[in-house]
């Protein structure tokens, strides 16, 4: 059993837009391209030219299709999920040796890897199935905000951010401290009405998702109308019109 | 609490190379991190985008991040190959540079000296047109393009003809005042990140995103309104929203009457050669009614008020203004939103609600840009006029045999809004824009052992302008140019193997090709073209006799090729991406770019452009050695640096000049690769504020453009809405003028080369009677045409591509997902596994494209999912139409523009028994690279 700190002083984490998400997978790649070169082991692919090839990856980008009440078009999401380095980490707590833990000064839920014996209970306790057990290293792997990014001086300050949102095109993700009510990230949770992933679950997240808003609501034509009056209902009617409009030009 | 201590602040790289991304088209800026490996040699350890970059502002997509898989692939080819077994079975012999480039030169030198025209060199996702034309050019055959007749001409024709520019790389919406971006059609490569990114920024600000596609993925997954049309009918969609504008008013008319050709008068002369074409003066100057004095004058007049209005009578004949027969065209109940609502799957009320919108916001949320700038008729403004509607499309509409047109309706559009390169509408990006007028014409001028006598590719204004031999037979092995395709102006590069093998228009000797999976996906219908490759005649000799190839890669065509020649991969070379060719540029700045290599190789290749520096030296081809006969140009980066296309304009417009600090024309700059390096690999050159807008018509624009040698002197022009040289081509099918187009073709020129937008149904063609159901392609936003999937990282996204169908058509045919089912086109049949979509229109299935993979190629191994379960649409498609019983080879292509209409493509689909693999299997082919490392840990710092 490992233990959570009772407060962290900051809330780090993530705010992903699922308004704009265009499914582009760009977040997923950065990801495994930042986390292969740096923090802990390599994100290892087996089978990586074969069949039933898998590989670790610590972010990873799901489409559902929902189909709204009545006769409305069905929808498209497309849902980025990661570690949702949760307040209340069943992940962390479930931890035989101490290897997963939550930082005091950010949240950022890690996982330290010489302590990690890939028992795999941590995967097993979270409910987002954000942990990935490294097939090559045999240590479990999850996202780390990029904690070596974030603080890292030996970049430029604009790029003191997680390679996810710093890559992402479509700008759909955001990083902050939640823990700050004046935060950009904060005051976007306010204003969008950023949402838990699965709150009944208990575990607090810090991360939060902007649900994408109502789609398929124009206006019917009736209220539409009267910017499509028609000025003649024949072409010498509208060549009418065309020459008395050109007059007041 | 008892944290460990972690590195916060850990090195990131030893070094930062800047280059350019070539995962796809998009082009973007990467900082390419180099660490130094325990070998102690410096390696790619990180791809990132760059933030100083005009394309992509430091984002990447996913593609681009995985490039570091791309360049350690080990599909990679290592060596020059000549073929020892049968074509087809790959069966090769590695050999020395020396032997292939002289079995190259052996080739070729003897089709040079005889018939060049034997020589057909086609470049696929070439980009390095500039360069590749160049070389084909000296070489002296006629037969040269790149694969966009494949693509997506129809878009990039019909915006050049109609306003002097097109989507795609052409132009972009004005994103930081748009409030309605209304987008048709698949566009997720075109352009890939700033189409992302503005989609990004204008909703993070609420305006108004409208998709317009058959499938609800992607950006139309965050469209704000889905309109999930019935395939091919988009351009009876918007002439019907054409119809609702016109008829309420709600028409930019100022715009039209001052920046168009709506108010030139059309000659009215029934009878006679000239019925139809505009009126001219003597100087050849469309004529207009000035609304001031009633008069006939030129349109540029200084002062003249074009009159949208006024006719005029001569010699008993009413000569009309084209808007006139564009009233009476538009206003006609067929293209009412009732007559249409039912063919185009989109209800009535809902067509009118968003012809309203369009208006509503064109019109009512009009807003002021406070830049003064002077029109071409010396007209000054004070402020600049903004209409926030936008557009954007690509091949969803293009790839249709009424493309052409359907293309033309959505410009025709945009204009009567008033809301191209307005403020908060659609923008050109330089060179753009640019009218057709401005651009070459093709040529075909073949001399033996002599250059061609001017670029192959162009635009054509009048059938006197066709590449057709004296007996009227194409001069082009891909019937560019002809009467089957007037307008087919990047050529037609699907036809090409078809054409040679069934030697119509003629047999050729050599087929040189770069970067073309033609014996797989980048062709219409694979099994066919297989065929084509391996066939031999009486004599026992293949009946395309000798085939070259070059690729990076183990693609499906290597093993049909007869001498490759093995190209590096993007981190590997030199590579400029050139204001001559498709640039980069951004709707306020000129841009362009380099690729130089960040690594060496570590295999015996060569960059394609390299080679073609050698193989051009060494069979002295004008252009590429010197006086004295010795190579003129070492690779292809001293060509870049060197090479002058006209005094002072070479192909990188930056850092010119003995200083280097001259942009746009200049003399060579020795030093001007390690300027671009310095600069982060590219070069801007912003467009003055006032400039920026109305470029067509905007002096200051103008003479910016001259200055930086876009163009050589100011090149005002009206957009075409009528475009006269259609109505050409249409007299001389009506039977006026010396050159006149066979009997059979009469009736199609008239019937679709309207120099007004019209919509015409390619149905018949594609037996949809027997066929109803659509099938489409699309490509996924993580893969690129074949590339993907030797990419350890990016194949685990999309391993295979299941057929998606609707869910109407599940139920009425008994599918569950997983199930198999057998889909059947007049050319062929596919057994495929299914997966139900419900966002989807209910008579259109669909599958990612070019993840399906033969086995044996990319170093996958045979079992891998690409090779069993993937599979290909070209199995149903064809290059040419059914039969329909005259004897005939009709193309299944834009009659206009000779575009490959892929997607035209009819079929029915019916359960069917699951299989071990999709079908149709085709047998393996030996790797010349072996197969993968079975697993990676990929990590240049232990």
């Amino acid at each position: 059993m490992t233990t959570l700190p009772a407060k962290t002083e900051k809330k780090l984490g993530l705010v992903i837009d699922l308004d704009t998400c265009v499914g582009c997978h760009a977040c997923v790649i950065s990801c495994k391209g930042w986390n292969t070169e740096n923090y802990g082991a390599p994100l290892s692919d087996q089978n990586a030219y074969g069949a039933d090839n898998s590989g670790t990856f610590l972010n990873r980008v799901h489409s559902y299709e929902v189909q709204p009440a009545g006769d409305a078009a069905a929808q498209l999401i497309h849902f980025p999920k990661s570690c949702l380095h949760c307040e209340d980490a069943p992940c962390v707590t479930v931890c035989p040796t101490g290897a997963s833990y939550k930082r005091v000064e950010d949240g950022i839920v890690l996982v330290n890897e010489s302590n990690c014996i890939g028992c795999g209970l941590c995967a097993w306790a979270c409910p987002y199935g954000a942990r990935e057990l490294d097939q090559a290293e045999g240590v479990m792997k999850k996202c780390t905000l990029c904690v070596d990014r974030i603080y890292n001086e030996n970049l430029p300050e604009e790029d003191r951010q997680p390679a996810c949102v710093r890559t992402c095109p479509a700008g759909a993700r955001h990083f902050g401290d939640l823990g700050d009510e004046t935060s950009d990230v904060s005051k976007l949770v306010a204003e969008r009405g950023g949402m838990d992933l699965m709150p009944e679950q208990g575990t607090k997240p810090v991360n939060k998702y902007l649900p994408p808003r109502p789609k398929d609501e124009m206006p019917e034509f009736d209220v539409l109308a009267p910017f499509l009056e028609p000025v003649a209902e024949e072409p010498k009617g509208f060549l009418g019109w065309l020459d008395k409009t050109l007059e007041k030009l | 609490m008892n944290q460990p201590v972690i590195d916060l602040s850990p090195k990131v790289s030893d070094e930062v190379r800047k280059t350019t991304c070539y995962m796809c088209a998009c082009r973007c800026g990467i900082n390419v991190h180099m660490k130094d490996g325990p070998d102690g040699n410096r390696q790619v350890a990180y791809i990132e985008g760059n933030r100083d970059h005009p394309v992509n502002q430091g984002v990447l997509c996913a593609k681009g991040s995985a490039g570091i898989m791309q360049v350690n692939a080990p599909s990679r080819l290592r060596k020059p190959l000549k073929r020892v077994g049968e074509r087809g079975s790959g069966e090769f012999e590695e050999i020395e540079w020396d032997e292939a480039l002289q079995i190259a030169a052996d080739w070729l030198e003897p089709v040079r000296r005889d018939n060049p025209e034997k020589l057909a060199f086609f470049t696929g996702r070439d980009q390095s047109q500039s360069f590749t034309s160049f070389w084909a050019q000296n070489f002296g055959t006629p037969n040269y393009a790149a694969h966009g007749g494949f693509c997506s001409v129809n878009m990039a024709a019909a915006g050049i003809y109609t306003m002097g520019g097109a989507f795609w790389e052409f132009g972009q919406p004005d994103w930081d005042h748009t409030k309605l971006f209304m987008l048709f059609g698949v566009a997720e490569d075109h352009d890939s990140n700033p189409i992302k990114m503005g989609i990004g920024k204008i909703k993070a600000r609420g305006a108004r995103v409208i998709g317009v596609n058959p499938i609800r993925t992607g950006y139309n997954a965050v469209a704000d309104d889905w309109v999930g049309i019935t395939p091919g009918t988009d351009g009876l969609f918007i002439l019907s929203m054409i119809h609702c504008l016109m008829k309420a008013g709600k028409i930019d008319l100022h715009y039209l009457a001052q920046y168009t050709n709506a108010p030139v008068l059309v000659i009215n002369n029934p009878g006679q050669a000239d019925h139809g074409l505009l009126m001219r003066d003597e100087n050849g100057k469309e004529l207009v009614i000035d609304r001031a004095t009633g008069e006939l004058t030129p349109f540029d007049k200084p002062g003249v008020k074009p009159d949208l209005a006024a006719t005029y009578e001569k010699d008993g004949q009413t000569h009309r203004p084209v808007f006139h027969q564009m009233a009476e065209m538009y206003l006609d109940d067929q293209y009412a939103p009732e007559a249409v609502a039912d063919r185009c799957g989109i209800p009535a009320k809902r067509i009118r609600a968003i012809a309203a919108e369009l208006a509503r916001v064109a019109f009512e949320e009009s807003f002021e840009l406070d830049h003064a700038w002077t029109d071409f008729r010396g007209e000054k403004h004070n402020k600049m006029v903004g209409r926030p509607v936008s557009f954007h499309s690509m091949r969803g509409i293009s790839a249709h045999a009424n493309g052409f047109q359907t293309c033309r309706a959505l410009h025709t559009l945009q204009i009567l809004l008033g809301t191209v390169e307005v403020p908060g509408g659609f923008r050109f990006k330089p060179p753009y824009p640019k009218p057709a007028t401005a651009h070459p014409k093709p040529h075909v001028g073949v001399t033996k052992g002599a250059p061609l006598n001017g670029p192959h590719l162009g635009f054509t204004h009048g059938p006197e302008d066709l590449a057709l031999k004296d007996d009227g037979t194409a001069a082009r092995i891909d019937k560019a140019f002809t009467w089957e395709n007037p307008m087919s102006s990047h050529g037609l590069m699907h036809m090409v193997i078809s054409n040679a093998y069934a030697g119509d228009p003629y047999k050729i000797d050599v087929l040189f090709m770069y970067m073309a999976n033609m014996s797989w996906n980048s062709t219409m219908n694979t099994r066919g073209v297989i065929d084509m490759l391996t066939d031999k005649d009486e004599n026992g000799e293949y009946v395309i006799p000798k085939i070259i190839y070059s690729d990076a890669y183990s693609s499906e065509m290597v093993a049909y090729s007869d001498l490759i020649l093995p190209d590096t991969t993007y981190l590997e070379r030199h590579d400029c991406i050139s204001l001559l060719d498709r640039p980069i540029c951004e709707a306020d700045a000129a841009a362009d770019a380099i690729r130089w290599p960040v690594i060496e190789p570590d295999r015996d290749v060569k960059g394609f452009q390299s080679m073609l520096c050698e193989l051009g030296a060494k069979m002295n081809l004008p252009g590429f050695v010197n006086e004295d006969g010795s190579q003129k140009y070492a690779d292809y980066g001293d060509y870049i640096v060197n090479h002058e296309r006209r005094p002072g304009i070479g192909p990188l417009a930056g850092f010119r000049g003995e200083n280097g600090d001259q942009a746009g024309r200049g003399s060579v700059n020795p030093k001007q690769l390690d300027q671009y390096i310095e600069n982060g690999g590219f070069f801007v050159e912003h467009i003055p504020d006032g400039a920026n807008y109305y470029k067509p018509w905007n002096m200051a624009y103008q003479d910016w453009a001259v200055q930086l040698g876009l163009y050589d002197a100011p090149t005002p022009y009206l957009f075409s809405l009528y475009v006269e040289p259609m109505r050409k081509f249409q007299l001389a099918a009506e039977g006026y003028g010396p050159i006149q187009p066979p009997d059979h073709l009469r009736d199609r020129i008239m019937d679709t080369l309207s120099p007004l937008p019209i919509w015409y149904s390619t149905e018949e063609d594609n037996h949809a009677a027997d066929y109803p159901v659509t099938a489409l392609t699309q490509r996924p936003m993580a893969m690129y045409h074949s590339w993907g999937s030797q990419n350890a990282w990016l194949r685990q996204l999309h391993g295979h591509n299941p057929l998606y169908v609707p869910t109407k058509l599940m139920r009425e045919n008994g599918l569950q997902d997983g199930d198999w089912a057998k889909v059947t086109s007049p050319h062929g049949e596919i057994t495929v596994p299914v997966l139900e979509m419900a966002a989807l229109n209910e008579n259109t299935i669909w599958t990612w494209n070019a993840i399906g993979k033969r086995k044996g190629a990319w170093a996958l191994e045979e079992d891998a999912p690409e090779a069993t379960r993937g599979f290909l649409l070209n199995h149903l498609i064809h290059e040419l139409l059914p039969p329909k019983g005259d004897g005939l080879r009709w193309a299944n292509s834009d009659p206009i523009t000779g575009q490959a209409a892929w997607f035209d493509l009819k079929v029915r689909i019916e359960k069917a028994a699951a299989h071990a693999e999709s079908q149709p299997g085709f047998a393996p082919i030996k790797s010349p690279v072996g197969t993968g490392p079975k697993d990676l840990t990929w990590k240049v710092s232990k």
